[in-house]
């Protein structure tokens, strides 16, 4: 590799080459393939953005407004681009700010490499200028971090960094780095790491364990499958396609799932969860198996786990081993990869269709479509839905779009609504449920498919926590379409407030700014609608934009996402109304 | 389902802040320790854990699998009493005019197989290892004759199962 500073480098006999731990940083960086880092610079991690500024051809660093912002847009990237996301801040607040994102890193597997700088080591726990214990903040949120305090040890950690991120379950690493190890010289060569004796990424799968589960398949009248983020985390996409295909067996999507499998493929069932669809919650209930593929039952997708699916033997198809028989007792566990397993599957599985078990799907549909969807996307009242807003960024974005969402109403309604034709096209913070997660990840999902539509969608509570990133935007110029469904509430926080707190509506109505002046302030172009007649010129005008964009759509103000599980309640309690 | 104590064995790498990482397993579900232990193990540069709580068979395994899943534990255990064989080691400093006056307190020493570590002119250590109920009683046979000081170590135990701890890295060393 050539680089800019080679002069002052020089070549020992064992090929190595003398360089600061800062500049080890940027190639070690360059050698895993990361040739975009976001961040923010300060005291501690200046040497590493003097190297920044060196290696700037090479290395495209993307000053976010906030290291919240940095450690989003890394999750952005990670999600739509399918590799490590890097993310970087100085110590002290720099490192707090990315905890958030770490944090929802770590609990929706989302693999990212945090580096943050830290006072010089002889000024460790002198409670030093910007000096915070980030090792022990981040450890409960991080798969794994590690403090360098020698300059001789950045190849070895940013090499095991990286390994761990990506391999297994993938997951956050934070790598703090003293100033004096990022000032000192080592010799640096890279080596890629290949394994760690005190890790296994993926168990081997037990044959037996696949016969067990055929078994049951084979058996099973009334099969169903909910399927989650693992099939996108393992590439298992088209696995997955082929055991539905072949089994004849109806699914289910988790959040995170969303968008492993085409929306219009007949054997997609919709969401399973608080806010899925009313079939599939309700046939949790009654199915006789259930394969959950790369899933953790999480309790917004369980209700109530006393009442969930008792009635049915559970195969789990699951990477991460401290998952099984963690929140649902199951019969069958395929401790792998769900690509190896369902491969395995696949060999064996008979042919079959469920015309009976299939048309229960079709009748609880029309149910819901009834009392829910059609008022959603067609509308006789005067106010806008959140729900005909999706559906015009269906059409105009021909169902192929990435939609980035952030936390609440609007992102409920977005994942039930939108439309998807390709994987990893759904990034939405699921399980920490992160507010201000959508602006700043949009710019990392662009970044990380720029050849995609990426519409953020975002509701007016979550937009104004990140809001600031509108800066990263214009400077940056990336073509990310944002668009906020206003209702001038905190809606979900309301919507449970009018059903469980009878509407005392405490600290959720907001008296927000002019939108669209502040995008201009922003320099982005921006529109507001606020009636059905202007919805599909605006959005038409926007999908069409070759620059960011900004629009704002005035929906009606208290309307209430359905079907709805109430917290607590049993899957197939959900509500229509 | 019942609490009972149960004793966790982890072996691992020595890395500063894996300790931290461990306790936080038991932190985020408000688990509170009956003790903790660390040492070196059997094998060089692997260190062991050993961890007392009380808990239920439910909770202990899920707690074990959390502690596994950490990147640098090699593996992680949980066994009952019944399956280990489990010590512990208690400190004893009390005042040296007690032992010459007190005759009975001679007797205490003996009966509890204790042994005299120290004796200098102000006061004397004895040491004990054994079961909790014994260091225990020893502690309460002493109180009347002016305790000055009392430490007791966390429990060390040893399965009475092969670990096989070995066995997993050499696989390691193989594989790669």
């Amino acid at each position: 590799m050539e680089i800019k500073t080679k002069k002052k480098s020089m070549t020992n006999h064992d090929n190595s080459i003398r360089i600061s731990g800062a500049e080890a940083v940027i190639r070690c960086l360059l050698e895993e393939g990361a040739d975009l880092v976001y961040g923010y610079p300060g005291g501690a991690i200046m040497p590493i953005y003097d190297e920044l500024y060196k290696y700037q051809d090479k290395l495209h660093h993307v000053l976010t407004r906030h290291e919240q912002g940095a450690a989003h847009s890394a999750q952005g990237f990670a999600r739509t681009s399918g590799k490590v996301g890097v993310a970087m801040a100085t110590s002290g607040p720099g490192a707090t700010n990315l905890v958030t994102g770490i944090a929802d890193a770590q609990i929706d597997s989302t693999p990212m490499v945090c580096i943050t700088g830290q006072v010089a080591s002889h000024l460790l726990g002198s409670d030093a200028f910007q000096e915070t214990d980030i090792i022990g903040i981040s450890t409960p949120v991080t798969k794994w971090n590690y403090q360098v305090t020698k300059a001789s040890e950045i190849p070895e950690i940013m090499a095991k960094a990286f390994y761990i991120a990506r391999t297994g379950r993938p997951g956050p690493v934070l790598i703090d780095i003293t100033k004096d190890a990022q000032f000192d010289s080592l010799d640096f060569s890279y080596k890629k790491c290949i394994g760690i004796r005190s890790y296994t990424p993926t168990a081997k799968l037990s044959n037996k364990s696949i016969e067990e589960a055929l078994e049951l398949i084979n058996q099973a009248k009334k099969p169903f499958v909910v399927w989650g983020q693992g099939v996108i985390l393992g590439n298992a996409e088209n696995e997955l396609k082929t055991f539905l295909e072949k089994s004849g067996i109806p699914a289910a999507w988790t959040i995170l799932g969303l968008s492993a499998l085409p929306t219009n493929h007949p054997m997609n069932r919709g969401m399973v969860g608080m806010h899925g669809n009313y079939a599939p919650n309700i046939l949790t209930n009654e199915c006789d198996l259930l394969i959950a593929i790369g899933m953790r039952f999480d309790d917004r997708v369980t209700g109530d786990l006393n009442t969930y699916a008792k009635q049915a033997k559970i195969i789990h198809l699951e990477l991460d081993p401290a998952e099984v028989n963690k929140n649902v007792d199951v019969d069958v566990a395929l401790i792998s990869d769900c690509k190896i397993s369902l491969q395995e599957l696949n060999k064996k599985i008979k042919t079959k269709v469920y015309p009976n078990w299939i048309k229960r799907f079709d009748d609880l549909d029309k149910i819901e479509y009834d009392k829910v969807i059609k008022h959603d996307l067609h509308p006789k009242k005067e106010g806008l839905t959140m729900g005909e807003s999706i559906e015009m960024i269906n059409k105009y974005s021909k169902n192929d779009a990435i939609i980035v969402t952030d936390v609440g109403q609007h992102q409920m309604v977005a994942c039930r609504y939108a439309k998807f034709s390709r994987t990893k096209s759904n990034v939405t913070s699921g399980g920490l449920g992160t507010m201000g997660f959508a602006l700043p990840a949009a710019i990392g999902a662009k970044m990380g498919a720029p050849r995609r539509e990426v519409v953020a969608v975002i509701g007016d509570g979550g937009y104004q926590m990140t809001i600031q990133e509108l800066g990263t935007i214009f400077q940056q110029q990336i073509a990310v379409k944002i668009v906020v469904l206003n209702n001038d509430f905190l809606g979900m926080v309301r919507q449970w407030q009018q059903l469980f707190f009878d509407k005392r509506y405490a600290s959720t109505e907001m008296v927000n700014p002019d939108f669209v002046t502040i995008a201009k302030g922003f320099r982005i172009k921006a529109k507001r609608v606020e009636k059905r007649d202007d919805l599909e010129t605006a959005i038409s005008e926007m999908i069409n934009s070759k620059e960011p964009f900004f629009l704002e759509i005035c929906v009606e103000k208290e309307d209430n996402v359905f079907p709805m599980i109430p917290s607590g309640a049993s899957v197939s309690d959900i509500r229509l109304e | 389902m019942k609490n009972i104590t149960y004793t966790i064995s982890v072996y691992a790498e020595n890395n500063v802040g894996l300790l931290n990482r461990i306790s936080a397993i038991f932190l985020k579900r408000h688990i509170n320790l009956e003790s903790f232990s660390t040492s070196a193990s059997e094998i060089p540069d692997v260190f062991r854990f050993v961890i007392v709580v009380n808990t239920d068979a439910d909770r202990v395994r899920k707690i074990v699998q959390q502690i596994e899943k950490q990147v640098d534990v090699i593996k992680a255990f949980y066994h009952t009493d019944e399956e280990t064989i489990f010590q512990e080691n208690a400190l004893y400093k009390v005042k040296s005019s007690s032992l010459f006056e007190e005759r009975h307190i001679q007797n205490i020493i003996k009966s509890s197989h204790a042994t005299i570590v120290t004796v200098s002119p102000e006061f004397f250590v004895i040491e004990l290892t054994g079961f909790r109920e014994e260091t225990e009683q020893l502690r309460k046979d002493l109180t009347p004759y002016g305790l000055l000081q009392f430490v007791r170590s966390g429990r060390i135990s040893v399965t009475k199962a092969k670990m096989g701890i070995s066995e997993i890295l050499n696989t390691f060393k193989n594989t790669k």
